[in-house]
């Protein structure tokens, strides 16, 4: 954790003197991210989703979509986009109070989640600097065909990567690429172990709320980063160290609690009373051992790992793989599996009023896994970052009556 | 005197207001052909042509349809239009359609494809994924690739097989389509007093239910119809209408439109039609053709990148084209790519200086009075800014 | 007599049940939810000791009392109990007004007002007698009610055309109810049933059992609850002083209470003031499934209310003036901003009420129908609970549209659902009984009140 903070503390910084250092930033999205590839330019990475989960958790997000939507956008549309624009308008002021650098790039890498674009469009408005969008194609069949990969490399090769060049001013520097990809699996073996260690009883992790960090440096700026690698090896130590001494996992309030339901959680947290939140399951006992929130930067578990022999390719590959950018039926299969693989006793279905990438369609696969795996789904509501979209009492009855549920069936 | 259009509308009413698609199972009766449904925005409805089969738009279920077990499946926070197709399709209203095709246009959209292969095992079920990238050998090999296989699918389903001379026979035969329906925009803004929009509403409505040829010959009826009337323009705003490009303004919304003092010269309904501006050409691979025709000169909106213009620039070439004096934008509750579009549009406005006021609604709502009070109070003011 | 205690503290109500050792009902409590929830909780909870006393009385009474007679001697003694009780209310009440008035600001407006506050208390006192007859129509069973209706309708016949001084009337009455809802007045069985045994034995048609009321009494007021465990459910369950193993959620309870009512359920549909539950349980009761209506309270009994509001009609008429549509209006808006525009409107261009106000019923319904939906459907037998499911015209469209979605089947609606959740609490205090929590009660809420005045004397 703390070497997680040191890590993000010393990328602001980065960010904040870019004046000085004459670095440039590239706004780019997590989902299937192409952060290899900009550092191979020596370019920084910005991830404004991070951000605005940044602000939220900082009790910010608030004023800043009231904000965005004193600018003429609808209370109905995505919070993280809003939270975004605020904080633009407000100074863009960054997570750690420093001034964040206007994008020299937005790389729109359109994976898994139509808002992006809109988003990036009004960023470019905003800004009034060059964009160059990445097309990803979306899993509709649930499969990478040869032709989604060609189409995804040759835009990497023809349009994003001359444009890195003409960008940061430097050649493509492939074997530099390929070091740091060789990097990534490494860390992205690890994290697996992590993920892995949840299937024992009691679980060591929390694979959700806890989940959260464990995915932050691989999902945005530092994965095929030396850091990173130190940063996952030393998890990986940690978690595997809980397992063997077999405690439960670290909560904020430091206690173990007594593991009384295995749950697998499908849906983003909520990020303005992410604590409050996470309280609601573990005073009930309730560990989540696997989520898919944790996936959707991009999914490791069924072998994917990138690979330096060959770089477009995997890039390609990890941009299609990511959670959302994964039809229905592949999204109902991989909870079915994460609930037998971890022996779970239920799953919750957080459903996003921001996000109908994930939210559309969640209650058909909800009554879809519940079929498949005979375990009850519970379902509650929440936002990103929009605080009035969080009802505390709300959540907490229906999960205290989920919880209690599972008990009296069991 | 009756009305010359009288007729030809109440055919396009009966066709938009029949759930059970009537037309479609008789069609499919006469001909023993099949059909494939398609949602808005735009489909290649060439190729379900061509491989001998009826494509039938699908654009929800609009203001007659009683939600009873489309809302189980969506949330409160999520738009109506797929509510509405979910009913159609689990209240066996869209049996008759032997596949559906679910176009990139959000991500709700996209989900529901996804929904429906769960939902419908037996039926084909395919998204079509639109390139973002606009180059001929990447974009254009791409999507070139996606017609390729959504014709393979379409000629298994149908069991025809499709010969580029087939296939230039359909281009041929939506071209002319799309040539009559560029008539009868270019008629309602030059004489809107004879082409009310409600009308040329359901007229195009009829484009999703009849075959190509039939709604060719139906807009050239009612253009020889309309033109016989003999009315006197009214001092209207005319406005041109965005934002409704997926789930559709109810019939009765419209008509209060129009009632408040405004002439729509311009709109995006039933967008799919005309998304493509000009003729596809009929060269030697159809295929290219068709993918060329979606990179090259189409409509801007939402779900469609678009890196070489400035944001709104087609919204303004439009008022100007049709001699507009105002914008109304007219979304979809929770449409993100048209909320999240609007204040980019907004902005483009603002900066030609051209008016516009702006409205949420839902396919089935159901009021309207302050809908045309504001539209009515935009028309007012248009006109007398127009004055002074 | 040992007792299981369920307690079930809603939105507007809050309710109690008492179960016995073999899980048998012995009587229901009810009272208006107000803010201070201990209050409610604990005047529930000794309405439904004084409903398991009088359901002994009625056994004592029938063993004793040839023939019919005891029904008619209960329904007495019931009403002269509900006298006396009222009697203490309204004599807190009439001591709450007068020192409110004492603190008038203006000295000279205070003999006055006390002189119209006599004549009024006097009043009430006389007309209480008349309201708590057999066969009388109550027009609620709470104090707060029945007290403001007569208050009011006195004070604006005393006062005339004096609006200052009924201001005064008002202010003085809503200040003083306010401190009598914060004390209970139902712990005192012995005082009321005694003062009830006494004017019911004076009464000519009962002399020849005088003596077979007053052992019945006796004999019911000897008899000791002992409470063996409580548990608390319902929407203001967190705020019940309990520690948390005696709080259930109230998916659990209504599935229970259900199946206690009606062991065949599968499907249990509870509309209520806040929210919309739809719960599947097994054969034993035990929840499998449920679903609720998202975070606004489109759809529920609230919404209801808002219409009845909105149409100026009182609540209960909206489903009998509903039975009176002719045509089905299909409304499209259950969100209670929307709904108030989109009637006002269809009103406006000439619709009935009574079709605008089936299609609202329908509306709610097809809400339901979802959650249903979403939770698994619904499997026979299916019971409806909830304040809307004493909806005549809510019942008939959920009727209609079980039948047309999921086939014909049998659908229960018991007159007594509202007390649904609390029966599920009060059997989950009899199976979860463990030896740690005995003993463990609403001792803390168990304020004893002082006798008035008059009944000391």
């Amino acid at each position: 954790m703390l070497l997680q903070k040191k890590m993000i503390a010393g990328h602001f910084d980065r960010l904040a003197n870019t004046a000085k250092t004459g670095e440039k930033a590239v706004y780019t999205f997590v989902p299937g991210n192409l952060n290899e590839l900009i550092w191979a330019f020596d370019l920084l990475p910005v991830h404004p989703e991070i951000n605005a989960l940044q602000s939220a958790m900082r009790k910010q997000s608030g004023d800043y979509v009231l904000e965005a939507e004193k600018a003429g956008h609808s209370e109905d549309v995505c919070t993280y986009v809003k939270s975004d624009i605020g904080m633009m308008r407000k100074g863009n002021i960054g997570p750690t109070g420093q001034r964040l650098p206007e994008p020299s790039l937005l790389l729109l890498s359109y994976t898994g989640c139509f808002t992006f674009m809109k988003w990036f469009e009004l960023l470019k408005q905003e800004y009034n600097c060059p964009v160059v969008m990445l097309h990803v194609p979306y899993q509709a069949d649930g499969r990478i065909t040869p032709e989604m990969r060609k189409y995804v490399v040759k835009q990497l090769k023809e349009v994003v990567i001359p444009k890195l060049e003409e960008i940061s001013g430097k050649k493509y520097d492939e074997d530099k690429l390929r070091a740091m990809l060789a990097s990534s699996a490494r860390s992205e073996d690890d994290l697996v172990a992590v993920w892995d260690a949840a299937k024992q009883k009691p679980s060591p992790i929390d694979a959700y709320f806890g989940g959260v960090y464990y995915i932050g440096p691989i999902f945005t700026a530092f994965r095929g980063t030396k850091e990173c690698e130190s940063y996952y090896r030393t998890l990986r130590a940690e978690v595997e160290q809980r397992a063997k001494q077999g405690l439960g996992p670290v909560t904020p309030d430091g206690k173990v609690h007594q593991e009384k339901y295995r749950l697998v959680v499908e849906g983003p947290p909520n990020w303005t009373s992410f604590r409050e939140f996470w309280e609601m399951f573990y005073a009930e006992g309730a560990v989540c051992v696997s989520s898919t929130y944790t996936r959707v930067g991009g999914l490791y578990e069924q072998g994917f790992r990138h690979d330096p022999e060959h770089p477009l390719e995997s890039l390609a590959d990890y941009c299609m793989g990511c959670y959302t950018n994964r039809n229905l039926p592949s999204r109902v299969d991989l909870i079915a599996k994460q609930i037998e693989d971890f022996q779970a006793d239920g799953f919750v279905v957080n459903s996003i009023k921001s996000c109908n990438s994930f939210s559309a369609g969640q209650l058909l696969m909800m009554k879809e896994i519940e079929k498949r795996t005979g375990r009850a789904g519970g379902f509650i509501e929440s936002d990103l970052v929009d605080p009035r979209y969080f009802s505390a009492a709300n959540i907490k009855n229906r999960l205290e009556s989920y919880f209690q549920m599972l008990e009296a069936r069991s | 005197m009756t009305d010359p259009t009288t007729e030809i509308v109440e055919q396009c009413r009966v066709l938009y207001e029949d759930l059970s698609f009537t037309a479609v199972k008789q069609w499919k009766e006469r001909t023993g052909g099949r059909a494939v449904g398609f949602m808005p925005v735009y489909a290649p409805r060439e190729l379900i042509h061509a491989a001998g089969m009826l494509p039938v738009g699908i654009m929800g279920g609009g203001e007659n349809l009683e939600i009873i077990k489309g809302d189980a499946y969506f949330q409160s926070y999520i738009c109506h239009i797929p509510r509405s197709t979910i009913e159609l399709g689990v209240t066996g209203r869209l049996d008759c359609l032997d596949g559906m095709l679910f176009p990139a246009i959000c991500d709700v959209i996209r989900n529901l494809s996804g929904m429906w292969q769960m939902l419908f095992k037996d039926k084909l079920v395919r998204y079509l994924d639109f390139p973002q990238e606009f180059t001929a050998g990447i974009g254009g090999a791409f999507y070139r690739h996606e017609l390729e296989g959504l014709l393979q699918q379409l000629s298994a389903l149908s069991k025809v097989t499709v010969t580029p001379e087939r296939l230039r026979q359909s281009i041929a035969l939506y071209n002319e389509n799309r040539r009559v329906i560029a008539k009868l925009y270019d008629t309602r803004a030059k004489t809107p007093e004879k082409v009310p929009t409600y009308e040329l509403y359901l007229v195009m409505r009829a484009s999703n239910v009849l075959p190509v040829e039939e709604h060719t010959a139906l807009v050239e009826r009612y253009l020889a119809a309309a033109a016989k009337r003999d009315r006197k323009p009214l001092d209207n705003a005319r406005v041109v209408v965005t934002g409704a490009f997926c789930e559709q303004p109810p019939i009765a919304l419209i008509r209060a439109l129009e009632a408040s003092g405004c002439y729509v010269v311009d709109d995006d309904w039933v967008l799919g039609a005309r998304y493509l501006l000009g003729d596809v050409k009929l060269g030697d691979d159809p295929l290219t053709e068709l993918a060329n025709a979606y990179l090259g000169d189409t409509v801007e909106t939402a779900s469609r990148y678009e890196p070489r213009r400035k944001k709104g620039a087609f919204l303004i070439d439009s008022v100007k084209k049709y001699g507009a004096e105002g914008v109304v934008f007219c979304a979809p509750s929770f449409c993100d790519p048209a909320l999240l579009e609007r204040p980019m549009l907004v902005e483009a406005l603002n900066k030609a200086g051209v008016p516009h006021t702006s409205f949420n609604y839902a396919e089935n709502t159901s009021q309207y009075h302050v809908f045309k009070e504001q539209t009515g109070t935009f028309a007012d003011s248009i006109k007398l800014w127009g004055a002074a | 007599m040992d007792a299981y205690v369920g307690i079930d503290l809603g939105s507007t109500t809050t309710k109690a049940v008492f179960l016995d050792e073999h899980e048998k009902l012995l009587g229901f409590g009810i009272t208006n939810s107000r803010s201070d929830y201990d209050i409610a909780c604990q005047i529930a909870r000794e309405e439904a000791e004084i409903n398991s006393r009088f359901a002994i009385l009625r056994r004592e009474l029938r063993s004793q009392v040839a023939g019919d007679g005891h029904e008619q001697l209960i329904a007495w003694l019931f009403q002269k109990y509900r006298l006396a009780q009222h009697s203490r209310q309204l004599e807190a009440l009439a001591q709450a007004c007068r020192k409110a008035v004492d603190l008038l600001p203006n000295a000279a407006h205070r003999p006055p007002t006390h002189a119209v506050l006599d004549q009024i208390l006097t009043e009430m006192e006389r007309e209480a007698v008349g309201l708590f007859t057999p066969g009388a129509v109550a027009r609620s069973d709470f104090f707060r009610d029945v007290a403001a209706s007569s208050f009011l309708h006195l004070a604006e016949k005393k006062a005339g055309d004096d609006a200052k001084l009924l201001d005064r009337l008002i202010g003085t009455y809503d200040k003083s109810i306010l401190q009598v809802e914060a004390k209970s007045y139902t712990n005192a069985f012995a005082d009321y049933i005694r003062f009830a045994a006494d004017a019911v034995r004076r009464m000519p048609e009962f002399e020849a059992h005088g003596e077979a009321i007053t052992r019945a009494v006796a004999n019911t007021i000897a008899i000791e609850f002992r409470v063996l465990n409580t548990i608390g459910t319902g929407y203001g369950r967190q705020r019940l002083p309990f520690p948390k193993e005696q709080i259930r959620s109230e998916i659990l309870c209504h599935g229970l209470g259900a199946h206690f009512m009606f062991p065949k359920t599968r499907t249990v549909l509870d509309i209520g003031g806040q929210d919309t539950k739809a719960i599947q349980v097994d054969e034993n009761g035990i929840v499998t499934n449920f679903q609720m209506n998202d975070r606004c309270a489109a759809g529920c009994g609230r919404y209801l209310g808002y219409i009845a509001d909105e149409m100026n009609v009182g609540l209960h008429e909206l489903g009998p003036l509903a039975m009176k549509s002719r045509k089905q209006v299909k409304i499209n808006s259950t969100c209670t901003v929307f709904a108030g525009a989109e009637l006002r409107e269809r009103l406006a261009l000439g619709e009935r009420r009574e079709d605008m106000l089936a299609g609202l019923h329908r509306a709610i319904i097809l809400r339901a129908m979802s959650l249903l939906a979403r939770s698994g459907g619904v499997v026979s037998e299916f019971t409806f609970t909830g304040g809307v499911a004493k909806n005549q015209a809510a019942t008939d469209a959920l009727r209609k549209l079980i039948a047309e979605n999921y086939g014909e089947m049998t659908i229960n609606i018991s007159p007594d659902s509202i007390f649904t959740g609390a029966i599920g609490a009060a059997l989950f205090a009899k199976r979860d009984r463990k030896g740690d929590l005995i003993g463990v009660d609403l001792k803390a809420l168990q304020k004893p009140v002082k006798p008035t005045a008059q009944e000391q004397r």
